[in-house]
């Protein structure tokens, strides 16, 4: 019995072979969660639309349907007293429609079933919601923090170290300021859908999720199902970037209106606006850094002291501190998370949360340090370069910074840059370079479980209920499984998106390619052990990874450095970037194009997030008012220009994987809004410590 | 209250009876079954949305089906060979603007891409014609714009992609449009070497 895998010699992986799925998306083939048939079992739809509360907190007084079930093609209205019950009510953003509470404005508090997409439409308008309103509090400027128990991904709330006021006090440099990041969201294109159908046995959802086995497991205990009643199948998803990592609200709208229905299939789409209150975001935070140096940068304290908000219903703490227990060396830190519980919707993940936030204020105090001790930006981040992580003080896996550092200086042209802001100037536009580290920590999920069979011939299937959200798993599984059978990509059929495949976890934290073909490569290695080099077709093996990398002894995280360029124009503050480039040590990068692209998506939403992303939340109604893409603005083609990646040479690490890679989703998005306000303090010498960097900024 | 339409879609004819109400991209997707196109904002926000509509790239979440009784519509599935057969799926020869994308990975998710492909194949014809963008110095230029990236990027800007896949797909429209492909990935250059990914 093979217990844990062991690594595998690349033979496909880091070359290239062509996305899978590609041919399917670019002929519109792909079929996302709207738009499954008959041919898949989908006949005849309703439509169901959801109604939103008008009020942010108080009680559903009387839901009124008279009108909307008076409209034609109108079916039914489910609302707190007619929806089906749910077996478990703990989870308040899913146990919807169980009573009359109100915690959000937003929230889901009727769903209208009808015969097309226009009458559901137009019914849930004509749905009439009394209420009995209560105050609310909606703003996280004064308002009242806690310390969670934990915060997200089960980190310690507050961690400390060395004598921290006795580092500040002997400083002879500190750098003392507040940064904040607004609230963001994830805002896929495909808008968060589920198709519903309860066959009075078993419930199927086609789900826009990046973990099937995560919504049957959430939802059977709350719906009083066995697991194996719910099939969750995603075969196509319109991107996540975190928000479709958890099931939200609307999914469980899709399940409730399903089963009040038996045998007629549901579907569901979030409209665009209704995702601002529903499907999750990142919320807004504020921190405090200190950090303390010897005159030649050397840091002798770091603090960093994170307010965030969650709601009032769900907590969900953004870990923004913890980079900074583990990116620099210092003899004392201190970190501490505090978080507001506000009548708001439920914050949750959105690409690399906490190393997002947290990094823009550690990265730009670096820079401010950087200047205060006169010492180059890059040779500051070499001086505090630690042996051995500071938080755990475990041995590194793989800590390349200092090389992606140089590598990137050297592609960049960072040689010879002026140290001080505002020295160069192109005709109207100011010009500024500047310089950020990135980190990710390596997570990796036990639970995984693959199945491996032989088809005969030199052929396999290999099935696991991972999802491919754009991410490129799809074909990198099969390069991954390939290599660890040792046969040619071609011979493997590769089978994902569909809880009918083995369990497997979600398509985040930059965990999901790492996990799963852990579970792949130990199949593999089970199904030879157990039936040779050549099985007989028919033959197959099942197995679970439950454990891979020592996470007890090693410190296990990637590292990045982002460069930017940007051009300030001196009249009307306008700001664009021609040049980003980021430099990563990931490990084995498996497949070249679907990881280029990778980390360039991550260095657009970084950008985008550094000019543009601002949720704006209205605290007298509680609602973001920015809920659509008019007035939330992302990155479109105009303002992407010069973007390059590269990767460090031999970067394997079979620490972490058996077969050598660390997950690349987020990395991407780390540093990169330090990297562009850096170069705009640079350009200007306007020191902008709260994103966006937006253009009244600079207009002076 | 209903109205009988046809629309020729990805060259098959199609009479229904749509609520006057329905967007033509309703009508694609929930009626007719043609789902290529996407639905992103609802809005006219993003593009995803794109078709060939008489010829010229259109947003139909912000159409009203029955004002285009008798139009021609061609979707990112009818650019293909003869895409309208599902049984040859995945056969036939995909269009030069399909194929730079598949070339130059531009795409992740692939949800925004079939409005991008039509975007792009718009955005070629309208060069060819001599239609100005807002970054184009000379307004009367008269036939073949020349697409520089600044044009393409400006061209293209209708069409959001949030997996981010701009640099792919800026490489697509150039190779498309006979120019020298790439920034990003050389399609020709199977095997790469891990040291020096990237666009310049
Ligand atoms: S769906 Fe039409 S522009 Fe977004
Ligand atoms: S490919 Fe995902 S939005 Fe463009």
């Amino acid at each position: 019995m093979t217990q844990q895998a062991t690594p595998v010699e690349a033979r496909s992986m880091g070359t290239h072979l062509d996305r899978a799925d590609g041919r399917e998306k670019v002929t519109g083939h792909a079929r996302y969660a709207m738009e499954h048939g008959a041919d898949d079992g989908v006949e005849a739809p309703l439509t169901a639309w959801l109604v939103q509360s008008t009020i942010a907190r108080g009680r559903v007084v009387r839901v009124d349907p008279a009108a909307a079930l008076a409209h034609p093609g109108v079916v039914s209205v489910l609302d707190h007293e007619s929806a089906p019950r749910l077996a478990d009510t703990e989870d308040r953003e899913l146990a919807i429609l169980q009573d009359d509470r109100v915690g959000l404005r937003g929230q889901i508090v009727a769903v209208v079933l009808a015969e097309t997409p226009e009458a559901a439409r137009e019914g849930a308008r004509l749905v009439h919601v009394a209420y009995d309103e209560e105050p609310h509090r909606a703003s996280l400027e004064g308002a009242e923090t806690y310390a969670p128990e934990s915060v997200n991904a089960g980190h310690e709330t507050d961690w400390a170290d060395g004598d921290v006021a006795a580092a500040f006090a002997g400083a002879a440099v500190v750098v003392d300021q507040r940064y904040s990041t607004p609230h963001e969201h994830n805002s896929p294109m495909e808008p968060h859908a589920a198709t519903a159908l309860w066959d009075g046995e078993r419930l199927t959802l086609w789900d826009s999720t990046q973990a099937v086995h995560a919504v049957a497991k959430t939802f059977a205990p709350m719906l009083g199902l066995e697991a194996a009643q719910i099939t969750v199948r995603a075969p196509y998803v319109g991107g996540g970037f975190g928000s479709k990592g958890l099931p939200h609200a609307p999914e469980m709208a899709a399940a409730l209106a399903a089963l009040s229905v038996p045998g007629r299939p549901v579907k569901l789409a979030v409209t665009r606006q209704q995702m601002f209150a529903l499907t999750g975001y990142r919320t807004e935070t504020v921190s405090h850094v200190r950090l303390a140096a010897e005159p030649d940068g050397r840091l002798l304290g770091i603090e960093q002291h994170a307010v965030s908000q969650t709601s009032a219903i769900k907590e969900f703490t953004e870990q923004t501190a913890t980079a900074a227990r583990m990116m620099y060396a210092a003899p004392a830190r201190a970190t501490t998370h505090r978080v507001a519980a506000l009548d708001v919707a439920v914050p949750s993940w959105m690409r690399a949360p906490g190393e997002m936030p947290g990094m823009f204020a550690q990265e730009v105090a670096m820079d401010e340090l950087a200047f205060a001790c006169e010492v180059d930006p890059i040779e500051l981040r070499v001086r505090n370069e630690p042996d051995a992580d500071p938080e755990t003080g475990n041995p590194w896996n793989n800590r390349r910074l200092v090389e992606c550092l140089e590598r990137g200086a050297e592609r960049f042209g960072w040689a010879g840059r002026p140290s001080a802001p505002g020295t160069v100037q192109d005709g109207d536009w100011w010009v500024g370079t500047g310089v950020a580290a990135a980190t990710y920590p390596t997570l990796w999920m036990p639970g995984n479980t693959a199945r491996v069979e032989s088809l005969g011939g030199g052929r396999y299937a290999v099935s696991i209920g991972a999802v491919d959200i754009g991410t490129g798993a799809r074909t990198v599984l099969v390069q991954i499984a390939a290599d660890a059978l040792g046969v040619d990509p071609a011979a493997v059929d590769l089978h994902i998106g569909d809880t009918d495949q083995p369990a497997a976890t979600v398509a985040g934290g930059s965990a999901g390619t790492g996990s799963w073909g852990t579970a792949i490569v130990q199949t593999v290695q089970q199904l030879r052990a157990d039936h040779g080099e050549h099985p007989d077709a028919g033959v197959a093996s099942t197995a679970t990874a439950e454990a891979y990398p020592d996470m007890d002894r090693y410190a296990l995280h990637s590292f990045g450095a982002v460069f930017a360029e940007v051009r300030i124009h001196r009249w009307t503050g306008e700001l664009r970037a021609p040049r980003l480039l980021g430099v990563y040590s990931s490990g084995r990068v498996v497949n070249p194009m679907t990881a280029r692209s990778q980390f360039y998506g991550g260095l657009v939403m970084g950008l985008s997030g550094a000019l543009f992303e601002e949720s704006v939340r209205d605290p007298r109604f509680g609602h973001v008012v920015t809920q659509d893409l008019a007035t939330y603005h992302v990155a479109s083609h105009a303002d992407v220009h010069g973007i390059e990646v590269e990767w460090l040479a031999d970067d394997t690490d079979t620490l972490a994987t058996p077969f050598g890679g660390r997950g690349i989703g987020e990395i991407g998005i780390v540093g990169t809004a330090a990297a562009v306000a850096n170069a705009a303090w640079h350009a200007t010498g306007i020191r902008v410590r709260d994103l966006p960097v937006t253009a009244d900024r600079f207009v002076r | 209250m209903d109205t009988s339409i046809t629309l020729t879609v990805d060259g098959s004819e199609h009479t229904l009876d749509v609520d006057t109400r329905t967007t033509l991209l309703d009508a694609l997707r929930e009626r007719i079954g043609a789902t290529a196109p996407k639905k992103g904002c609802d809005h006219g926000q993003c593009g995803s949305c794109t078709v060939l509509l008489e010829g010229r790239r259109h947003l139909t979440c912000l159409a009203l089906a029955v004002a285009h009784d008798g139009d021609e519509i061609v979707t990112a599935a009818g650019l293909t060979g003869s895409a309208a057969d599902p049984a040859s799926r995945g056969e036939d020869a995909l269009h030069p603007v399909q194929q730079a994308f598949l070339d130059h990975d531009g795409y992740q998710c692939g949800y925004c891409t079939p409005g991008q492909i039509c975007s792009a194949v718009g955005v070629l014809d309208e060069a060819k014609q001599g239609h100005p963008s807002h970054v184009t110095d000379d307004l009367e230029v008269g036939g073949d714009v020349e697409l520089t990236d600044e044009e393409i990027r400006e061209r293209m800007s209708g069409n959001l992609c949030r997996c981010g896949a701009y640099v792919g797909i800026l490489d697509a429209v150039r190779q498309a449009a006979g120019q020298t492909p790439g920034r990003g990935v050389d399609p020709a250059r199977h095997t790469h070497d891990h040291e020096t990914e990237g666009a310049r």
